[in-house]
This record gives structure tokens, sequence and C-alpha cells, in this order.
């Protein structure tokens, strides 16, 4: 009521109607007010809340990443686990059965081994038996002709006749023997 | 004319309470009457600011993820205005008129308090020029962002044209923008004046009605001590008006954003 005031004196104040200093000084007041606390402050407050809920969600994501994570793991693990199961089991059955092979090689050369000993003793048998055979032939002949004639005392003349008496002899024998 | 301490002070008693009770003498220069440049009044309004922007910029200057005490109290404050009146009442999209509202709501809130601080006494909100002023600008910024939103021809269309047969429509025009653009700014204003005129005239009644009661008579003592009794009874009621005053306030700016934004009536 300014204009009530210039004229001077008492002057009455009307409540309902605004002093216009008040209203200048009360808006200035105001607006630096909302200046500063709606630049400084509440944008402030809401990325402070911003980043709160951020920290929040962020460490519920990483822990569900980290749960993903093991999972994922767990199940590579287990994974690994029955392939290697699977490999040292075939494993098992291949030495198995490598086992089985070198053992049946084994016993075949072995076999054949002692066929081969066996055949060749046999053989140096038939061999020293045919030696024999033909020394003791021979020395037989003689020391039954040497015999002979010291039996009967005479020499027989005739080597031929002789050789073909014993021959005849020795092999009615042999005949004899194998019957 | 004369300020409550002088009546105090002189053993005089000015009764009853008159409206130039609301009207003290000015600070500088000293003890003049039609001076308002700066009062107590406007001491007040500026204390308040002060008080408000040093509580905020300290509290904030360093906000952390887990807030201090301090933190959190300037934080609740914003948190209710924030999520209990813009969100509430405009939605997803009122964070953004978050933070005017919470600087109308603690200027509104923190002036109305000197009403029934010991020495101050009295609200700067008992003189109409600074709910006027503050319902001036909610006015403004309602009408501006349903403007924004709507187009001109848009948001007046639908501020003034509701949806009713249109042989109703002549009568209901008028009444929507005299309610809409001629009493919303004025209520506004008047009901946080009002309130605060009223308030601290009550305590001045009861004030000094006991020492005029002490005064006429040495018998009415228990009287005058009656009516103490009643001023410390009606401080508790004033300070339930201050909370609500500045919860109203705040509510009903954001309800007229709320109405200006709206999609439908």
């Amino acid at each position: 009521m300014y204009f009530f005031a210039a004229e001077g004196g008492e002057t009455t104040h009307n409540p309902i109607l605004p002093l216009w200093q008040e209203i200048v000084v009360g808006g200035i007041a105001f607006i630096i007010l909302c200046f500063v606390l709606m630049k400084f402050v509440f944008p402030r407050m809401e990325q402070t809340f911003q980043a709160r809920v951020d920290a929040i969600e962020g460490g519920i994501k990483r822990a569900e990443s980290a749960q993903a994570e093991a999972n994922q793991l767990l199940e590579q693990y287990r994974a690994q686990l029955a392939e290697a199961r699977t490999d040292a089991a075939k494993i098992r059955d291949d030495a198995r059965a490598d086992a089985e092979g070198i053992r049946q090689d084994i016993l075949a050369k072995a076999r054949e081994e002692a066929d081969r000993v066996i055949q060749a003793g046999k053989d140096q048998l038939a061999a020293e038996r045919a030696t024999i055979v033909r020394e003791l032939r021979a020395e037989v002949g003689t020391i039954a002709v040497d015999l002979a004639s010291k039996i009967v005392g005479e020499s027989l003349a005739d080597e031929a006749r002789r050789k073909g008496t014993v021959d005849r002899f020795l092999d009615s024998l042999e005949s004899s023997g194998a019957r | 004319m004369f300020g409550q301490s002088n009546v105090l002070a002189q053993g005089e008693v000015n009764f009853p309470p008159s409206v130039e009770d609301f009207y003290l003498p000015s600070i500088a220069p000293w003890g003049a009457h039609n001076n308002y440049w700066f009062t107590k009044i406007t001491f007040m309004v500026w204390l308040a600011v002060g008080i408000l922007i040093l509580f905020f910029l300290l509290t904030y200057r360093k906000p952390q993820l887990v807030p201090t005490k301090k933190q959190w109290i300037a934080e609740s404050i914003y948190g209710f205005v924030r999520n209990n009146i813009a969100v509430d009442m405009i939605g997803h999209q009122g964070v953004r008129f978050a933070p005017y509202f919470t600087t109308l709501f603690c200027f509104v809130l923190l002036t109305n308090f000197f009403a029934i601080v010991p020495f101050f006494q009295i609200s700067p909100n008992s003189h109409i020029a600074f709910p006027a002023f503050l319902a001036l600008i909610s006015y403004v910024l309602f009408n501006w962002v349903g403007i924004k939103k709507h187009g001109f021809g848009g948001y007046f269309k639908r501020a003034l044209i509701p949806p009713a047969p249109w042989y109703i429509l002549p009568l209901l025009i008028p009444i929507e923008a005299f309610s809409t653009f001629l009493v919303r700014p004025f209520s506004l204003a008047v009901r946080l004046f009002a309130n605060m005129f009223a308030g601290h005239m009550l305590l001045l009644v009861f004030t000094l009605g006991g020492f005029a009661m002490l005064n006429a008579n040495a018998l009415l003592a228990p009287i005058s001590v009656l009516s103490w009794v009643m001023t410390v009874a009606l401080t508790f009621l004033e300070f339930l008006v201050i909370v609500l005053q500045a919860y109203v306030f705040t509510v009903l700016t954001a309800s007229y954003v709320q109405g200006a934004l709206a999609e439908e009536h």
C-alpha cells in the first residue's frame, strides 16, 4: 500500500492487498532459493538416488551373472567328468583287449616255438639215428665178419660175396625186427 | 500501530489487536513506518532462504551412496515431496517437477514456522505478498506446462470445454474459466495467507488478552493465566496449521500441474 504511505501520516493497511515492495523482495529471495536448490542440490539428489538404484541392481545383476557362470562351469565340469569316465572305460576295454591279443600272440608264438624245437629235435634224432644206423651197419658188418671169420677160422676170399651175404643177413634181421 | 514487543515493554496493552499489528516498523531505516524494504518480515524471508540454502548445500556437498545422518534428512525431505506429492499426484513424469515442489514446500514450511518461533512470532506468509507471489508462480507453471503439452488451443479447449452435452456448455464454460483461471491462484494465495494471518491474530488475542485482563483488574489474574494456557495450546494448533498449509499449497500446485498435463478430463 505504498501509495497510501506516500500520502503520509497514519495509514490503514488492507491485509488482502499485497505490498509491492514485499512482492519484489519475496520474489527475488524465492527465485534465488529456487535457483540454488534446483540447480545444485536436487539434481544431485536424483543422481545419488539413481546411483543407489544402479548399485543395488548392478549388485543383483553381478550376482546373477556369477551364479550363471558357476552353473555353466558346473555343467562343463560334469560333462568333462562324464567324458573322462567314458574315456577311462574305453581305455580299460582297449587295454583288456590288447592284453588278450598279446596273450594269444605269445601263446601262439610259444606253441610255434615249441613245435619248432620239437621238430628240430626230432629231425636231429632222426639224422643221428640214421648216422648211427649207418655206422653200426658198417661196424656190425665188419665185427660180424671178423667174428664169423674168427669163429669159422677161415677168411672168406670173395669180398663181393661176403658183402652180399652180410647185407642179406642184416636185411632179414631188420625186416624181422621191424615186423 | 504498535508491535507486540512495544506493548510488553511499555506495560500498556493495545487490545484488541488490529491489522496494524502485522505491519511492523522498518529496521533500516530504523523505525520508519511506511518503508517496507527491510522489515522484520523481509528479514525473515531472507533468513529462511539463507537457512535453506546453507542446509542443503552443506548437507549435500559430498553426497554418498550410503548417506550420513544429515544427508539422510535432506534426502528424506526431497524424497517425501518427490514420492508422496510429485509422483503420487502427477505420476512418473512428476519427477521433473519435484525439485520445484520441494523448494516451494521447504520455503513455505520454514516461513510459516517463524509464526511460533520465539522472538520471530510472526510468519511472513501472514502478509499476502509472499503467498501471492508463490501462487503466481504456480499459476504460470501449470498454464505453461499445459500449453507446452497440448499446444495453446488444445490446452484451452481441454481446460474450458468439459465433455458435456452442447446445450449445457454455455453454462459450463464460464464456470470452468472462472474456477480454473481466476479462483485457483486467488484461493491458493488467500488460503495460505488467511491461515497464517488468523493464526497470528489468535495468538495475539490470547496473549494480549491475558495482559489486558491483568491490567484491568488484579482479580482477573486466574483468567489471564487461562488465556496464556490457551496461547500454548493454540501454538500447538498453529504448528499443525503450519505443516498442513505448507503441504496443502504444494499438493494443490501439483494437482493443478497434473490437471494441465492430463490427457482426459
